[in-house]
Formats: C-alpha cells, structure tokens, sequence
C-alpha cells in the first residue's frame, strides 16, 4: 500500500529524533504511522491543480521590529529555569563529538 | 605522505603555482560562507549584540527559546541581507520566507534553527575575484539566505559542557558560492573580496578575530588518467575562521585526498560525502563524520515568521543605499589616477581610507603623492589609534595641500610625512605647520646659487674630480649637493640645487 511505514523507515525517523526504540515498539509505530498517513492520503482526492503551495497560513507578510535594543534578562532571571548551572553558563552534559555551529 | 603534506602546508603559494604544471589533477572547491551582519541587536529579538561580555548576560525568553514566544524580524537585518545579495549581483525574488531546521546542540536551545530552505532571500549571482597573476575571475553565487547564529558551547569548565546563549540568534548571512575555484589562493581571493565588500557596504565588520566570518569549503578532485576523468568524493571542512586556515585546508585535503584516491581508487558517489575539522595546531584536517543519513535536517516551513514580500519599491530603496565597491574602486584608481594595482589595493581595503584619498584626489591632489602620504603615513597612524583613517584630525583638505605643496616644491616628501603626522595628531593648517616646524624649503635660485658658489669655492678636490671626471666624479657630485643642503640648513629644494649646481659645473669643464 503506498504511504505505509516500514519498520526501517521508523527506526530511522527515531534514529534523526534521537529517540531509543525497542523492537515492540517499532512495530506499534510502524502500524499507527501508516494508519495516519493512509488517513493523510485522503487529501490526495482533492484536485490542487493551480493552486499555489502554501507557505503560510495567515494572510499577512512583512511583520518587522526595528533595529532598536531592548533590555536583555540579567544572567539570573536567564538561568533561573537550569536544572544546572555553571560560572553563569547552562551546564549540560558532556557533548561528545561537537559538531554545532550554525 | 607526511613529507608532501608539510611541504604543501609551508608553502601553499609555490602549491599553487606549480599546480598546472606537475599536479595531475584540477581541484574543485565550492564555498560557504557565513557573515555576522552589523545590526545592533539580534534576528528576532531584541537582545544587543556584543563581543565578549559575560556568558549569558545578552539573553531574552526569545533567544533562551522559552516556550510561547515568538520571534520578530529584524527589518535591519532583512535589509542588509538585500544589499550585500545585490552587491553580489543576486536576483531578489519577490516572496521568500522562513524554515526551521531540525538541530541537536544545546547551543540553540529550540532545538531547531530558523533558516531558509527553497526559497532564499537571493539567488543566482556572481562576484569578480582579483587573480594573484593579474585580471579578475568571476565565481558564480548560488544563494546567499538569512538564519540565526547558535550560542558557544564550551568545553573547558569541568568533566561536562556548558552553554552560553549570548551569540543564539545573531543575523547570520550564509552565501553559498558554485564549485568554480580551482586552488588555495582563488578561495582565499574570494574570501578576502567578500570581506572588503560586506565592510564596504558597512554591513558587517567582517572582523575574522571576533568570528564575524567562518568558511566551509567543500572540495574535490579531478584525476585526468588514461583519457579518462576520475572524480574523488567530496569533503567539507568544517568552521573555519582565518583565511590562513582556509586556505592551507584546501591545500591539504588536495594531497589527501590524491594520496587517497591512489591507495584506494575511490570516486565520488550519492552519500560519501565526507565532514572533516581542521586541527590549526597541526595544519591538517580531522574525519569529524562520515555523511550518511545523519544529514537530514527534515525542514518545514516555520508557522511563528511571516514572509516577507520585497517589492519593487523597497528593493529600489535598497539599491540606493549601495556605494561603489571595492574592486570597481579599485580599478578605477589604477586607470583614472594612474596608480598601481598594489597601491590601489590598498587604498580599497577600508572604505574609508578610500573615501579619503577619493575626497583629496577632487580637491586637486597629486593621486600618487596623496596615495604616498596616506598609505605611508595615514594607514600606519590609524593602524596605532586602532580607528579607520577618517577618524585622525587630518582632512583629505589638510593631504590635498600637503601634496600640493610637495608638487610645488615647498616642501620635501619627507617634510610632508612629518607634517601630515602632526596634523593627524594635533590638526592645524599644513602651511602655518610648515612654517612653524622651520619645513618650508627655499626654491630662491638666488639664494641657492649663493650657497652653490661657497661650496664650490670650498671643495676645491670634489670639483676637481667633477670637472675632470674622475672615476670619482659621480660620489663627489653627491658630496657637493649634500653640503649644499647643509648649508641650507636642510631647507634648499633638492631639485633646484641639482639644478644649479650641475649647471656651474657642466661651465668649469
């Protein structure tokens, strides 16, 4: 059936999510995906023919602030909600291979 | 291996120029580069940007990526985006928008990064890059699209990392450039153009110390063997943050990857694009990850921005803002005033400096005596004050009368230099300076031709050995015109002296 999930398609989905699955739950998830994407397909019916993608919902375009600064929240209030904290920085655990950077 | 690698890493110039003739390969590099643009705050909050400050301390629920908030663009940013698009002959598509851009580091704490996916804010230009051998090449721009930066991730505090978000979310323009370079240099080149150009726009710094512009080159090889063309895969060298670094990486990952391709025969295909660090304090590059699948960044359209639509009227407003950049300027200067490429160069690194000799040249200065005094002197002082040149209290008025004055004759070259330094640091009128500073020099011929005959009348051996040309006759002819100067206490024009004294002579023989 087309649109149906595979077992290899759901472990690499968790695979980019960071997420750990077992064997039974690979399967439950291989089922449900495909259910909803077998309910998805319904829009297939519809005939978009001319109609423009949509990039966003709202009517609405251009919404900007100006380049003017606005107070920033002292380094307490900003690390208020860490679980951890250190020297002012959000401690985390130790990042193996950083490969960050925008 | 290691040999060549050093030797390639020495000296990547003689690499290049060599290339042609005993490389058995073309290298193929494609760039990317990202720019933090010069807007007082953020892309979409209103945090203020700023180098160094304490960790944390320019952060707002925004950038900290607190739930319920929402981003705002930066009209600012959108802005200088166009223009710098514009100055690299981009087209500006009318409609473009926004994508977030699945990401794992802690250092953007959304857990995404606002981006833009297939519909940039530009695409589809070009930029002229000056050759080391002289002329231009021209390297066509993919795109160049507006995100945000992430924060810095720091590893040195204890046995764990630790985030600070005073960087998330800076505007950071990515130009993405075809694979049309073809060495070290050429990358460089064009790394080094796009600088003056964002600093001639006035849109970023382009401050490489502060990370204000980081490269990542994706690069291959073209094997020529048996009539046959092998291509290896490509790699990307990631973050790179001096054109110093950029430039050896390139030269490395070259002989790599033929050192590579020899042991392994490997070619490029779908999927064995490689992902390497460079390691600046062993000059080479590091495997930071094979790519595989790990690369799908699984972009959607984000629901918190709007679009943004760029009419005509805007994109003309833009336009407006544009100022003539750096290489036009540069060729200008050589063909309108007469200077060489190096010395036009120079005056084109900083706008400013630029501005100033264009402002000195309308005034009716000498181009290569205002190009003498400004890079000699001027660039030296600004160097120091640690200001562009504009900022000394010398005027492109004060260098268009200095050089005047030098043209006339009224001062020596070497007056003028001291006189332009003290203008630059006290101000004051270059005539009433000279006077002061006893600078003037006497173009008096009777005055002069007074201290010519006391001289001559002195050093009956040196006129001698003129008059007879002896072998000596050039060295005392320096003699005599040096005591001439002496006498005048270092104010006699040298050329009139020359002049005078020659004459005289040329009548003893």
């Amino acid at each position: 059936m087309a649109g149906r999930i595979d077992e290899s398609q759901v472990r690499r989905v968790a695979q980019l999510a960071r997420l750990e699955l077992g064997d039974d739950e690979v399967s439950q998830f291989s089922a449900q995906l495909s259910g909803i994407v077998a309910y998805i397909e319904k829009l297939n019916e519809l005939d978009t023919e001319g109609v423009e993608p949509l990039a966003h919902c709202l009517p609405v375009h251009n919404v900007f602030r100006a380049d003017s600064v606005r107070p920033s929240l002292g380094v307490a209030q900003a690390l208020a909600n860490a679980p951890e904290q250190a020297e002012g920085h959000f401690k985390v655990p130790k990042i193996l291979e950083d490969g960050s950077g925008a | 291996m290691k040999g060549l690698l050093n030797d390639i890493c020495a000296n990547p110039g003689k690499f290049v120029a060599n290339k042609m003739s005993t490389k058995p390969y073309k290298i193929i590099v494609g760039l990317e580069i990202h720019v933090h643009l010069a807007t007082r705050t953020k892309m979409f909050c209103g945090c203020e940007l700023a180098y160094g400050e304490a960790a944390n301390t320019r952060t707002c629920p925004v950038c900290l990526g607190m739930p319920g908030t929402l981003p705002v663009m930066n009209k600012t940013a959108v802005e200088y985006a166009i223009l710098t698009a514009l100055a690299l002959n981009c087209e500006i598509p009318s409609f473009t928008k926004w994508d977030r851009k699945s990401y794992y580091y802690p250092d953007l704490p959304k857990n995404y990064q606002i981006s833009q996916y297939d519909l940039p804010l530009s695409r589809a230009g070009s930029i002229e890059i000056p050759l080391e051998e002289g002329g231009t090449k021209r390297i066509r721009i993919t795109r160049a699209h507006l995100e945000e930066d992430a924060g810095k991730n720091v590893h040195t505090l204890g046995p764990f990392s630790a985030v600070d978000l005073n960087r998330a979310g800076t505007p950071l323009l990515e130009i993405v450039t075809e694979p049309d370079m073809n060495s070290p240099g050429e990358v460089r080149a064009l790394a080094q153009e796009l600088q003056r150009i964002v600093r001639f726009l006035g849109v970023s710094e382009g401050d490489m110390q502060k990370g204000h512009m980081r490269f990542e080159p994706n690069v291959n090889l073209h094997i020529e063997h048996g009539g046959q063309v092998f291509k290896t895969p490509i790699t990307e060298v990631k973050n790179l943050n001096s054109f110093r670094a950029l430039e050896r990486s390139i030269a490395y990952e070259a002989a790599r990857q033929y050192e590579e391709f020899l042991e392994t025969g490997q070619t490029l295909q779908m999927g064995n694009k490689k992902t390497f660090g460079w390691d600046d304090v062993h000059e080479m590059t590091v495997l930071q990850r094979e790519k595989e699948e790990a690369h799908d960044y699984r972009y959607f359209p984000d629901p918190d921005l709007v679009p943004v639509e760029v009419g005509p009227e805007w994109l003309e407003e833009i336009r407006g803002r544009m100022c003539e950049l750096p290489l036009a300027m540069q060729n200008r200067l050589v063909s309108a005033c007469g200077l060489s490429e190096y010395d036009a160069g120079v005056l084109t690194g900083e706008r400013a400096t630029a501005e100033f000799f264009d402002a000195a040249v309308k005034l009716g200065a000498d181009p290569k005596r205002a190009c003498n005094l400004l890079t000699q002197v001027g660039l030296k002082l600004a160097n120091e004050a640690g200001t562009p040149v504009d900022q000394l209290k010398i005027t492109p008025d004060h260098l268009a009368k200095l050089a005047g004055m030098i043209e006339a004759g009224t001062i020596s070259a070497t007056a003028a230099n001291t006189l332009f330094e003290r203008i630059a640091k006290n101000g004051g009128d270059p005539e009433a300076s000279a006077k002061e500073m006893n600078l003037i020099q006497s173009s008096d011929s009777g005055e002069i031709e007074a201290l010519v005959d006391a001289v001559i009348a002195e050093q009956a051996q040196a006129v001698q050995d003129v008059v007879q040309e002896t072998k000596k006759a050039k060295k005392a002819r320096g003699f005599l015109m040096g005591q001439v100067i002496q006498k005048s206490g270092g104010q006699a024009n040298p050329k009139i002296v020359a002049q005078i004294l020659s004459q005289k002579l040329d009548a003893m023989k």
